[in-house]
C-alpha cells in the first residue's frame, strides 16, 4: 500500500509549527499505524533528517501513551481503539492521511505529535483516590459490593487518561476523563467518605488547568477508545452539585 | 568466589519476617521528614513504594521516563494477582502459595524470601480494595477468583483482563495523593544517567531531563530502583517498547551484582510474528487458558493444508487433534507453568505441526468453553482480550481458535537483592521485576503483580527503616559534591561520544540484530556451543554499534532516537551477560533450558552444583565478570523432580 501522509513538525514548543508531506509506500495491511510512523522515521533517520516525534510506549491500547489525531479523529477511524491499535488495513491504498497533535490549550506541544498531558495527573492528584495509607485495610471481603455497581465501577475505572476526549472536543472540555474516575468512586463504598471534596477539588483543578465545558456534543463518548460513556459526566454534574449544596 | 550475605533471619520460616519486623530499627517521625529517598520507576513496586514511604514521614523524589506515573508497564498485565486468602475454601494457605512459588520456579528462589511473599500478598489484596481497585465480584458482593498456571486452587483476583492496569492506578492515586500533599515529587519524562555513590553509599542519581536534554543531579539519603525487567534485550518482547535495563545496568555498573541474569520467561500465549516490520508482540493473557485448550493437529499432514490455506482448523475432526498439554500433563492440562507450555509449543512446531505459515504457532480453542458456558459468559469472563485479539489478527475467536506461539515476556533475573531488598551497594534498593528475587528460575502467572506491590507496600517500608535509622546524622549532601559532578561529566562524555558517531546503521538496526542473536542463542533452547558462538557476535556488535551508529538530532532536545541510543548500548553489554549466566549454568531449570541437560524434553536439574544464585560483579565492559553464588538452602522443603504430570 502507498500513502501520502500530512504530519503536524514543530521543533519544540515556542517554534511554529506546520504540516509537512511525506509519501510513503510498500505498507503491509497488517502492520499498525506506530508501525507505519516507524518505517517513516527509519527513512528519514537514513536520509539524515530528524524523525517525528510521537509518544507511545506498550503498543496495546493499555498505557494511553500514543495520541495521534489522524485524518480530523483522535486515534484515527478505528472505533474503540488507541492510535498503537489502528492497523493500515482501516485505509484505503493511495489515501491521503492527516496526522497532528492532540490540540488543547491544556496539552501544549513539546514537539511534533508530542503534548503535555500532565494536568490529567494534576487533577488526579486533587481527589482521584481513596485516602488509605498502607496497612490500615480491613479483610478486603468485610467489604461486599454490589455485582452491578462493581461492573459500572470497572466501566468507568477502563479510563486509560489518553486525552482523546478534550482532543475530540470542540471546547477541550475534560469532564469525560474526569468523571471517569469521579464515577469510579461513588459508585463504590470505598470512595463514599471523601465524595464531596472529590467531585468540588477535582472539578476546580479541571477549571484551573484550562479545559473548557461540556456542551452534550457528544464526542468524546465518540471518540474515546476505552468507551467511556457519557452518563458517567451526568453522575459527576450531580456529585458536584451535591457537594456544592452540602458545602454551603 | 566469595559468598554473599542475604541477611535471612534466623527462626522458623513462617516467624522469620515477624521476627525481623519486630526487630527492625525504627526512624521517629521528625527525623523521617528530613530523610530523602529517590524512587526510580513508578510501576506497581515504585509507585506503592513513593507513595507509602511518603505516608510514612519520608522526603520522596519519585521518576518515570513515560509522560505521566500512570503509564509504567505494569498496567498491560492482563489476568491477575495472586493472593492466599482461601476465600474459595479450596485448600489454600500461606505455605500452598510457597511452595507452588518455589516450585514453579525450579526451586531456585530463595525460600524466606518466597515465604513472605505469600504471607503478605493477603495484605495486598486487602489494600487494594480499600483504595477503590474495581475487582471482579460474586453475587454476593464478595470477591471472585480463578485459577492460574500450575497451581491447583483458585486464588488469582481479578478486574476482566486489565487487573494490573486496575492495580496500577490504586497505586498512581496513592502517589498523586502524595504529590498533592507536597511529600512526593515528582519527575515525569526523566531519564536515570547514572547512580552516584559516595564512600561506598548511593546518595543520589544523575538524570536526563528527556525534553529539554540537560542532565541534572539529584541527593537522596537512599536510593530505590523499581525499573521493571530487560526482555527488550530480545527487541521483540510483550514489554513496552520503552522498558530498558538502563538503570539497573548502571547500578551494575557502580557495584550492585546482577543476578541469575539468563532467567527469562517465555510466555505461552502470545500473538505469533508475522513480518520483520513489528515492533513488539502481544501477550494473550494466561487466563484464558483457564477456558482454552491448546492443540495442533496430530498429522504433519494436517498441519501442513492448515498452514496453507487448505484447511481450517474446524476441518480436523475431534480424533485428529493433539491437546499435547492435557494428554502430557494430564494432572495440571493446559493449566501448566509457562516454561513448560511454551517449550511443548516449540516441540510440537519443530515436529512439524505448526498452524501459521511460518510453522511457529499452536491454537488455542475456545469452542468447548463456549458450548459449556455460552458465548456471553466467555465474553465476559475475558473483557477486553478477545476485541484486543480480533482487532490485531482480523480473525474472531468466538467463531476460529486463536493462534499463539511463545514470546519474551518476563525476567526473573535482576539485581541481586538481600532480604531487606538492598542491593551490593549500601542504600540501594531493587523492588519488582528489576530485582531478582522471588520467582527463580520461573515466574508463576499472577505473581508478578503480587510481587511488585508486596515489595513496595509492604517489604520496603520496613526495611529501608532499619538502614535510614543510622542515616539520621547524615544532612543533605550538597549536589556540587565531586561524586556528582564525576557521575555527570561521565554521562555527558558518553552521550557526547554517541551522538558525534555519526555511522551508517541505525539505532533499531543494531537492537533488532542483537535480538536476532539473544533468540537464536539465548531464547528457548540453549548450547554450549550456541553460547559461546553468541558471545562472541555480541562483542562484534558492540564494537560496530560504538563506531558506526547513527543518531540524528543533538543532545540539547527532545531526542527520543538517543534515548533508544542509550538503552541499546546497556542492552548489548547485559546480553553478552546473559550468555555467560547461561553459558555457566550446566543444567537446566525453568526458563533456562540447556539442550544437553534434558530427561525426554523435560529441564533436567543439577542440584548438587547448581542449587545457587550467581551473583555477577562487573569488572569492565571488556573484561570477565566475577561470579559470586548465593548457596541456596532449603530447610523446610524437600527438593523434588518438579512434575506436573
Amino acid at each position: 500500500m502507498k500513502f501520502n501522509l500530512k504530519v503536524w513538525r514543530q521543533k519544540n514548543a515556542q517554534a511554529q509549527g506546520k504540516l509537512v508531506d511525506y509519501t510513503i509506500e510498500n505498507i503491509i495491511p497488517d502492520m499498525s499505524f506506530l508501525e507505519m510512523v516507524d518505517v517513516l522515521n527509519d527513512n528519514l533517520v537514513r536520509k539524515g533528517e530528524d524523525p517525528i516525534a510521537f509518544d507511545h510506549d506498550c503498543r496495546e491500547g493499555i498505557c494511553g501513551m500514543c495520541s495521534m489525531y489522524i485524518s480530523g479523529r483522535a486515534h484515527g477511524p478505528h472505533h474503540a481503539a488507541t492510535t498503537c491499535q489502528l492497523y493500515m488495513r482501516s485505509f484505503k491504498d493511495g489515501d491521503t492521511i492527516y496526522v497532528e497533535p492532540f490540540r488543547a490549550g491544556a496539552f501544549p506541544i513539546i514537539k511534533d505529535l508530542v503534548t503535555d498531558r500532565s494536568a490529567f495527573d494534576r487533577i488526579i492528584a486533587k481527589g482521584g483516590f481513596v485516602s488509605v495509607n498502607t496497612g490500615q485495610a480491613q479483610d478486603a471481603n468485610n467489604l461486599p459490593v454490589d455485582k452491578a455497581d462493581a461492573e459500572k465501577a470497572m466501566d468507568a475505572a477502563a479510563c486509560i487518561g489518553c486525552g482523546a476526549c478534550v482532543a475530540a472536543c470542540p471546547n477541550s472540555a475534560a469532564m469525560l476523563f474526569v468523571s471517569a474516575k469521579i464515577s469510579q468512586l461513588a459508585l463504590l463504598p470505598q470512595g463514599g467518605p471523601e465524595r464531596n471534596n472529590r467531585a468540588i477539588n477535582m472539578v476546580n483543578q479541571m477549571d484551573e488547568e484550562g479545559f473548557g465545558n461540556c456542551t452534550n456534543i457528544g464526542a468524546c463518548e465518540a471518540e474515546c477508545p476505552k468507551e467511556i460513556k457519557l452518563t458517567n459526566i451526568a453522575r459527576m454534574n450531580r456529585e458536584y452539585l451535591v457537594a456544592s449544596l452540602i458545602n454551603e | 568466589m566469595s559468598e554473599l550475605n542475604s541477611k535471612i533471619p534466623t527462626g522458623p520460616l513462617a516467624e522469620k519476617w515477624d521476627n525481623y519486623k519486630e526487630h527492625a530499627k525504627l526512624v521517629n517521625p521528625a527525623n523521617k521528614r528530613k530523610l530523602e529517598v529517590i524512587v526510580v520507576g513508578t510501576g506497581l513496586a515504585g509507585a506503592s513504594a513513593a507513595a507509602s514511604l511518603a505516608e510514612l514521614g519520608y522526603s520522596v523524589k519519585a521518576f518515570c521516563f513515560q509522560d505521566s506515573p500512570r503509564r509504567a508497564h505494569s498496567i498491560a498485565a492482563q489476568g491477575g494477582i495472586n493472593a492466599a486468602k482461601n476465600y474459595k475454601n479450596d485448600g489454600d494457605s500461606v505455605f500452598r502459595l510457597f511452595y507452588d512459588t518455589i516450585k514453579g520456579g525450579d526451586f531456585r528462589a530463595r525460600e524466606a524470601n518466597v515465604y513472605r511473599l505469600a504471607d503478605v500478598s493477603r495484605n495486598i489484596i486487602d489494600q487494594c480494595v480499600a483504595q477503590g481497585v474495581p475487582f471482579a465480584r460474586e453475587y454476593g458482593g464478595l470477591l471472585d477468583n480463578r485459577s492460574f498456571g500450575g497451581s491447583q486452587v483458585s486464588r488469582t483476583f481479578y478486574a476482566r483482563g486489565q487487573t494490573g492496569q486496575q492495580l496500577l492506578l490504586g497505586a498512581y492515586g496513592a502517589l498523586e495523593r502524595q504529590i498533592g500533599l507536597g511529600n512526593v515529587k515528582m519527575y515525569a519524562r526523566h531519564e536515570m544517567a547514572d547512580v552516584v555513590t559516595i564512600d561506598g553509599k548511593a546518595r543520589g542519581i544523575v538524570a536526563r531531563n528527556l525534553i529539554t536534554g540537560e542532565l541534572e543531579r539529584y541527593f537522596g539519603h537512599a536510593v530505590i530502583l523499581a525499573t521493571g525487567g530487560y526482555g527488550n534485550v530480545f527487541f521483540l518482547s510483550t514489554s513496552a517498547m520503552g522498558s530498558n535495563v538502563t538503570a539497573a545496568w548502571k547500578a551494575h555498573k557502580k557495584g550492585a551484582y546482577f543476578g541469575n541474569p539468563c532467567y527469562t520467561q517465555i510466555h505461552p500465549t502470545c500473538i505469533p510474528v508475522t513480518g520483520d516490520y513489528q515492533s513488539k508482540l502481544t501477550l494473550m493473557s494466561e487466563s484464558l487458558r483457564n477456558d482454552g485448550r491448546v492443540w495442533v493437529p496430530k498429522s504433519k499432514e494436517d498441519a501442513k493444508a492448515i498452514r496453507e490455506g487448505k484447511k481450517t482448523a474446524a476441518d480436523i475432526k475431534e480424533d485428529d487433534r493433539d491437546y499435547y498439554l492435557e494428554r502430557k500433563y494430564p494432572s495440571f492440562g493446559n493449566l501448566c507453568p509457562r516454561d513448560i507450555a511454551s517449550r511443548a509449543a516449540k516441540e510440537a512446531c519443530d515436529d512439524g505441526r505448526g498452524i501459521v505459515p511460518s510453522g511457529l504457532g499452536v491454537f488455542l480453542d475456545f469452542a468447548d468453553a463456549i458450548k459449556r458456558l455460552g458465548v456471553e459468559v466467555v465474553k465476559a469472563r475475558y473483557g477486553e482480550l478477545f476485541p484486543m485479539y480480533q482487532n490485531i489478527t482480523n480473525e474472531d475467536p468466538l467463531k476460529t481458535p486463536m493462534k499463539i506461539y511463545p514470546a519474551v515476556h518476563y525476567t526473573m533475573g535482576g539485581l541481586w537483592v538481600d532480604y531487606e531488598l538492598m542491593t551490593s551497594v549500601q542504600g540501594l534498593y531493587c523492588l519488582g521485576e528489576a530485582n531478582f528475587s522471588d520467582h527463580g528460575a520461573n515466574r508463576l502467572g499472577a505473581s508478578a503483580l503480587m510481587q511488585g506491590l508486596a515489595d513496595g507496600y509492604f517489604v520496603i517500608p520496613y526495611t529501608i527503616g532499619n538502614y535510614l535509622s543510622s542515616e539520621i546524622f547524615t544532612k543533605a549532601i550538597p549536589t556540587d559534591h565531586p561524586a556528582f559532578v564525576e557521575a555527570e561529566e561521565a554521562a555527558r562524555e558518553r552521550a557526547e561520544k554517541l551522538i558525534g558517531t555519526k555511522g551508517k546503521k541505525t539505532v533499531d538496526d543494531f537492537h533488532k540484530q542483537l535480538g536476532k542473536i539473544m533468540w537464536e542463542y539465548c531464547g528457548m533452547a540453549r548450547t554450549a556451543e550456541g553460547l559461546t558462538h553468541a558471545r562472541k557476535l555480541i562483542q562484534d556488535l558492540r564494537k560496530e554499534f560504538w563506531s558506526n551508529v547513527n543518531i540524528p538530532g543533538t543532545l540539547n532536545e527532545f531526542n527520543p532516537e538517543f534515548d533508544k541510543a542509550g538503552r541499546v548500548a546497556d542492552f548489548i553489554e547485559l546480553g553478552e551477560l546473559m550468555v555467560i549466566d547461561a553459558l555457566d549454568r550446566n543444567e537446566s531449570c525453568g526458563g533456562h533450558f540447556r539442550l544437553e541437560y534434558q530427561d525426554e524434553g523435560e529441564a533436567k536439574r543439577d542440584d548438587e552444583n547448581y542449587a545457587y544464585v550467581s551473583a555477577w560483579e562487573h569488572t569492565s565492559v571488556e573484561a570477565d565478570p566475577i561470579l559470586h553464588k548465593e548457596k541456596l538452602v532449603y530447610e523446610n522443603i524437600q527438593l523434588q523432580v518438579r512434575s506436573y504430570k
